[in-house]
């Protein structure tokens, strides 16, 4: 019996001749992929990886749903072609928590409802802490402009700069907490 | 996305070389531009030649005081050296106000030079575009060309360079040190980039076989008197409707050096050294400043949609130099 086969991009890739041999080390773990010259690490992420927490928002690198942090860097993945970034150690959205304990980022973006959709927290989370690892947070203004690659269109922004400034141990002065009022 | 193979280089003569046995190959580094025209099918390379294992990585000092900045030197590493932020703050100032954090992680100073325009018409392949396919011609010059240039466009393209980087190494005289099939050599960075006039598909004067190995800073910074005003449609993340980079020595209120680069308004950095000339010896006060400005902005054209950039564009200029002196040139009333 013929059964009617769908095929899927993976299928209608080329041939293993065109394809080359990359390895991460994704979450802590070394792992090996065939991939084609024109996999991003967005979609080595989400489709070989089955890491599905890194989002594809634009595409573009306009929206940063895609951020994830790159040999301690955060970048765009949707930007990244995986056989340049061959090699790299990768961290996603998956690789923050230690076990059950959430990372503090984690935990402050649920502290202060910092998302309605969920669709950008992801990159928003993944961004924010790659950014205090920068070292060039001082203040609310800080993480505005320096957060300006993720953007949440549910508008959830005033809660994640009040995440961030939580997590980064910052006064916020929105909320008129104790660092803002002393 | 489109298909394409790809190759990896060691070394500077090999990535040229593994980029001349292609006939249609491209140099990607950063790639945070070259992927996505991939993906728009506005850049169509049969080969990629990967350059991010060049030893070009290095900010050094050169013999004559100024700094050399590898081409693959990433934004972020740029904008952050100490150096750099000291000396040449205009310079790190231009590159913070331009992309996002995490672009900046990636792009290069090379890239940075090569990346393309974000026209809209460019950037839509269904469209016809003559920087994209020449001669099919250029919807931008009656369509939407709000972000469009004012300043030494010509009826075949009237798309600008999107940079904030090259803006501030407009102002201050940088150089471009480049490889290729025929050896080295250096081009001022006024001479880099081209005006579109008929050939809008070539954007700079790097030929077919040549790499950007380097930029180079000269010794004079302008770290005194100095500002980046960038008007843009919000307040973080967009391209500039109108930049100006200016950097100034004074002595007490009169003007002994002026530079002052635009960017946002034409199809490269815009300066001009004979306006900048004018304010030599000028006493630095309001009228000195809108006389530059109109100076340097004649011949400026606005289209349907952005002939606001000709006066945005002097009342930038006023405020730069306005912040880089801490003075208010406001018209006071008489």
């Amino acid at each position: 019996m013929n059964t009617p086969t769908i095929e899927t991009p993976l299928d209608l890739a080329p041939s293993e001749a065109e394809r080359m041999a990359v390895t991460f080390e994704v979450n802590g773990k070394t792992r090996h992929f065939e991939v084609e010259a024109w996999t991003t690490l967005l979609d080595l992420l989400r489709e070989h990886c089955q890491l599905s927490g890194t989002k594809k928002g634009c595409d573009h690198g306009q929206c940063g749903a895609c951020t994830a942090i790159v040999d301690g860097r955060r970048i765009n993945t949707c930007l990244a072609l995986a056989v340049v970034h061959d090699g790299a150690t990768i961290t996603t959205i998956e690789g923050l928590a230690d076990g059950d304990t959430l990372h503090t980022m984690q935990q402050a973006f649920i502290d202060h409802d910092a998302f309605q959709c969920g669709y950008c927290t992801p990159g928003q989370i993944c961004s924010a802490v790659a950014m205090l690892d920068e070292g060039h947070v001082k203040c609310a203004d800080d993480v505005r402009e320096l957060m300006s690659g993720n953007l949440c269109r549910c508008g959830a922004y005033t809660n994640i700069v009040a995440a961030i400034l939580d997590a980064a141990d910052l006064p916020d002065p929105q909320h008129g907490d104790e660092g803002a009022r002393s | 996305m489109n298909r394409f193979s790809y190759t990896r280089a060691s070394a500077v003569p090999q990535a040229i070389d593994q980029h001349r046995a292609n006939g249609t190959a491209a140099f990607i580094a950063g790639g945070t531009n070259l992927v996505d025209l991939l993906r728009e099918d506005v850049a169509h390379p049969a080969v990629l030649v990967d350059i991010n294992r060049l030893p070009l990585r290095k900010i050094e000092a050169t013999d004559a005081g100024g700094l050399t900045i590898g081409a693959l030197v990433t934004n972020s590493a740029l904008a952050y050296d100490d150096t750099v932020a000291a000396r040449y703050p205009l310079l790190a100032k231009a590159i913070l106000a331009g992309a996002s954090a995490q672009i900046r992680n990636v792009a290069t100073v090379g890239g940075n030079l090569l990346q393309r325009t974000r026209c809209h018409y460019f950037y839509d392949a269904g469209t016809p575009c003559n920087k994209r396919e020449p001669g099919t011609g250029c919807p931008a010059l009656e369509g939407v060309n709000r972000i469009h240039a004012i300043l030494g466009a010509s009826e075949q393209c009237i798309a600008v360079h999107p940079s904030d980087m090259c803006v501030a190494l407009a102002a201050l005289d940088a150089k471009v040190h480049v490889a290729g099939g025929n050896g080295t050599r250096t081009l001022p960075f006024a001479d880099f980039h081209r005006l579109p006039g008929d050939t809008p598909h070539i954007d700079s004067n790097l030929r077919d076989d040549e790499l950007i190995t380097a930029i180079e800073l000269p010794k004079e910074g302008f770290a005194a008197p100095h500002a980046y005003v960038k008007v843009r449609d919000r307040a973080s993340y967009a391209f500039a409707l109108v930049s100006a980079a200016v950097g100034l020595e004074l002595e007490g209120d009169t003007i002994v050096n002026a530079r002052c680069a635009l960017g946002g308004v034409a199809h490269k950095p815009w300066r001009d050294a004979e306006a900048e000339a004018v304010l030599r010896g000028k006493r630095l006060e309001a009228a000195a400043v809108r006389d530059f400005a109109a100076m340097l902005l004649r011949g400026a054209h606005g289209r349907r949609d952005n002939a606001f950039k000709i006066e945005l564009a002097a009342r930038v200029i006023a405020r730069a130099f306005e912040l880089a002196t801490q003075r208010s040139f406001e018209e006071t009333a008489s």
